[in-house]
């Protein structure tokens, strides 16, 4: 199965106010086939959001991106807004974590579909109206609700609804930002289990973007774990959290509460990831690594295939940069 | 004696009806954010205040606290009812009862240097000389463990991390030396990696004799670092009991559902999730008879009727557990 969509060696840089550059994402390459579920995951400032925004070229002017997005093997990111102009929305779509955002709030979410459908020459007047219709259904919105303003549905809808929106031209690839993060825990589950449900049925591949890794484990096959712009360890969930080879893997699952093994102690990491404004030398999580050694402050790692589609940037799997 | 009293704590809002509203004579509706919350805190005791955004959990936090009025209900701290203590009555108490919030990046004023964030709640209860104050800033610094304290006295907010924020809220907390201390999703702000340092803290302080009502929605950390958990819905507590009990032997329906939809973080445990259908229904129009029964998976015909009341379950295995089910 060829991948569907290939990231390749992508940086992203930031120009700072002060004249500085901020080396956001530092040669990240990731991929996902047809109807499958790849979490990226990692903390505040490793750079998920900007890896998301890159793959949808919807970067900020401060930023400049070097690297490949292929899809369907064709470099999208190449051509800048001309080449993947096109694409967006139609191969790949993208739903924010505040959907209250995502939305404009004067419309009616209905409104804001047709809206879509009609910007992409997908559909016309009441053939729009009754896809959209079709759309906020298969989200689980009553079509009634199509009339609707985003201020009258609650947080659980409003994010239904940006997700109806984004499959508005039948991506092949959704990728979700935080999706659940300011939903409580009953309205968080049905979101998962409604982006379950679509890759399920309609063959969707999912890049979830998320801090949250028991939600990773759960709804996704595979995941890479990000930390200071890159990608440190990567592999099927199962292996990432029975078998991680990367201590900040390791470290991250026993720093999250689980209702199972409550007696197991929580640890805390200490310690700060470091600034990327500047060079980094040697692997950039040592100074907070529990199991550091010689070659860990001067020689950066590179990510290692191990096995099975598990790699790892740790120097404990062999020392190499 | 029980640190925190809190006996049958109703608070209503007014729902605003506007000027169309008034003159067409709409009804006045109340939103009924706290109806009837029964509740202790002990010396020395963690309890876990769980629910989802409106069910009145922090309401509730805020009506122990004395910062919105409750319209019935007492709250007695260390034996004393302070329900209807005014002002100037109040400021003495204020000291000895504290809260931390949920955002270090809101609750910590940017301009303020730590040493003046955490020096504040001094000046402002007129404690301490100059000398003293200092002193006890470096001490509340360092009960906080950020030490040694040097380090941080003067720096900025914007200069700190995330849990190094939380750490200085907490400290401006403690500095007054309170009994009770309120914290309000004290992490569910934070990066993964730095939550369980301040819920570690949380702990140690609550050891030290500290009570601690704990806000949180998360059930997982309720678990693992609560004495006692209570699952608030609607404005009511519909289960407590101790942590162990409620997580491993829950009672209430609306519990199971919670405890459910917990991801776990091992990809082989897949839970079955019993997802509950819609929202909470919002609280100016509670349901008739048990609050819960338009959600409930297992209702009854008498649940519309019936407005259970907390009781001790038939299966429950400790004395302390309680649920508002007529199945339970």
């Amino acid at each position: 199965m060829s991948t569907l969509l290939q990231v390749e060696d992508l940086h992203v840089w930031f120009e700072l106010p002060d004249g500085g550059e901020l080396h956001a994402v530092q040669g990240l390459s990731l991929g996902v086939g047809t109807g499958e579920r790849v979490g990226l995951v990692g903390e505040s400032g490793c750079g998920k959001t900007t890896t998301a925004l890159a793959i949808m070229g919807l970067l900020p002017p401060t930023a400049s991106a070097s690297g490949r997005v292929l899809l369907d093997g064709k470099d999208v990111l190449a051509g800048g807004e001309a080449t993947i102009r096109p694409r967006r929305w139609v191969d790949v779509a993208i739903v924010f974590q505040g959907a209250m955002n995502a939305l404009n709030p004067v419309r009616t979410v209905g409104s804001q579909i047709v809206e879509a459908l009609e910007l992409h020459g997908r559909a016309r007047g009441g053939a729009a109206r009754a896809r959209a219709a079709q759309l906020l259904e298969s989200v689980g919105i009553p079509a009634a609700r199509a009339k609707r303003y985003p201020h009258e549905l609650s947080g659980g809808m409003r994010q239904r609804a940006a997700i109806a929106m984004a499959l508005s031209c039948n991506p092949r690839v959704l990728i979700a930002d935080e999706p659940t993060t300011a939903l409580d825990v009953m309205v968080q589950a049905q979101i998962l289990e409604l982006l379950d449900a679509l890759c399920r049925d309609f063959g969707l591949a999912l890049i979830l973007v998320t801090h949250d890794l028991p939600v990773v484990a759960q709804l996704c096959d595979a995941a890479a774990v990000m930390y200071a712009g890159e990608i440190v360890e990567r592999g099927p969930v199962d292996a990432l959290y029975h078998d991680p080879r990367h201590p900040y893997t390791r470290l991250l699952f026993a720093a999250t509460a689980d209702l199972d093994g409550r007696d197991a102690p929580v640890v805390s990491i200490p310690g700060a990831p470091p600034r990327l404004d500047r060079e980094l030398v040697g692997c950039p999580f040592s100074p907070r690594c529990d199991r550091r050694f010689d070659p860990c402050g001067t020689l950066r790692p590179a990510l290692r295939a191990l096995d099975d589609g598990h790699a790892a940037a740790c120097h404990l799997n062999g020392v190499g940069g | 004696m029980t640190l925190l009293a809190v006996e049958d704590l109703v608070v209503r809002y007014p729902v605003p009806r506007g000027l169309v509203g008034t003159l067409a004579r709409r009804p006045r509706l109340d939103v009924h954010a706290v109806d009837g919350v029964t509740l202790d805190v002990g010396s020395g005791e963690l309890v876990a205040l769980v629910g989802e955004s409106g069910c009145g959990k922090t309401t509730t936090a805020q009506t122990v606290l004395r910062l919105v009025d409750p319209v019935s209900g007492t709250v007695r701290f260390q034996g004393s009812d302070i329900t209807q203590l005014g002002p100037s009555a109040l400021r003495p108490l204020r000291r000895r009862m504290q809260i931390v919030y949920q955002d270090p990046y809101e609750s910590l004023d940017p301009r303020l240097r730590v040493r003046a964030a955490v020096e504040e709640p001094l000046v402002i209860h007129r404690l301490g000389s100059r000398a003293e104050r200092a002193e006890r800033v470096r001490d509340a610094l360092a009960r906080v463990e950020l030490s040694p304290p040097e380090l941080f006295l003067d720096r900025y907010p914007h200069e700190l991390s995330g849990g190094q924020r939380q750490r200085v809220a907490i400290a401006a907390a403690l500095v007054l030396e309170p009994e009770l201390l309120v914290a309000d999703e004290p992490v569910s702000m934070l990066d993964v990696s730095v939550r369980a340092g301040i819920l570690q803290l949380l702990d140690s302080l609550r050891a030290g004799g500290l009570g601690i009502l704990m806000i949180t929605h998360d059930l997982s950390t309720a678990a693992r670092f609560a004495d006692r958990i209570c699952v608030m819905y609607l404005g009511r507590i519909v289960e407590e009991g101790p942590a162990s009990e409620v997580v491993e032997n829950p009672q209430h329906p609306y519990t199971r559902a919670l405890l459910s939809v917990v991801p776990s973080r091992d990809p082989r445990r897949r839970r079955r999730p019993q997802i509950l259908r819609g929202e909470a229904p919002d609280a100016t129009r509670i349901p008739s008879g048990c609050r819960f029964h338009p959600r409930c998976p297992i209702a009854i015909e008498i649940c519309p009727q019936v407005d259970p009341q907390l009781e001790r379950p038939a299966a429950a295995r400790s004395p302390e557990h309680r649920a508002a089910c007529v199945r339970a």
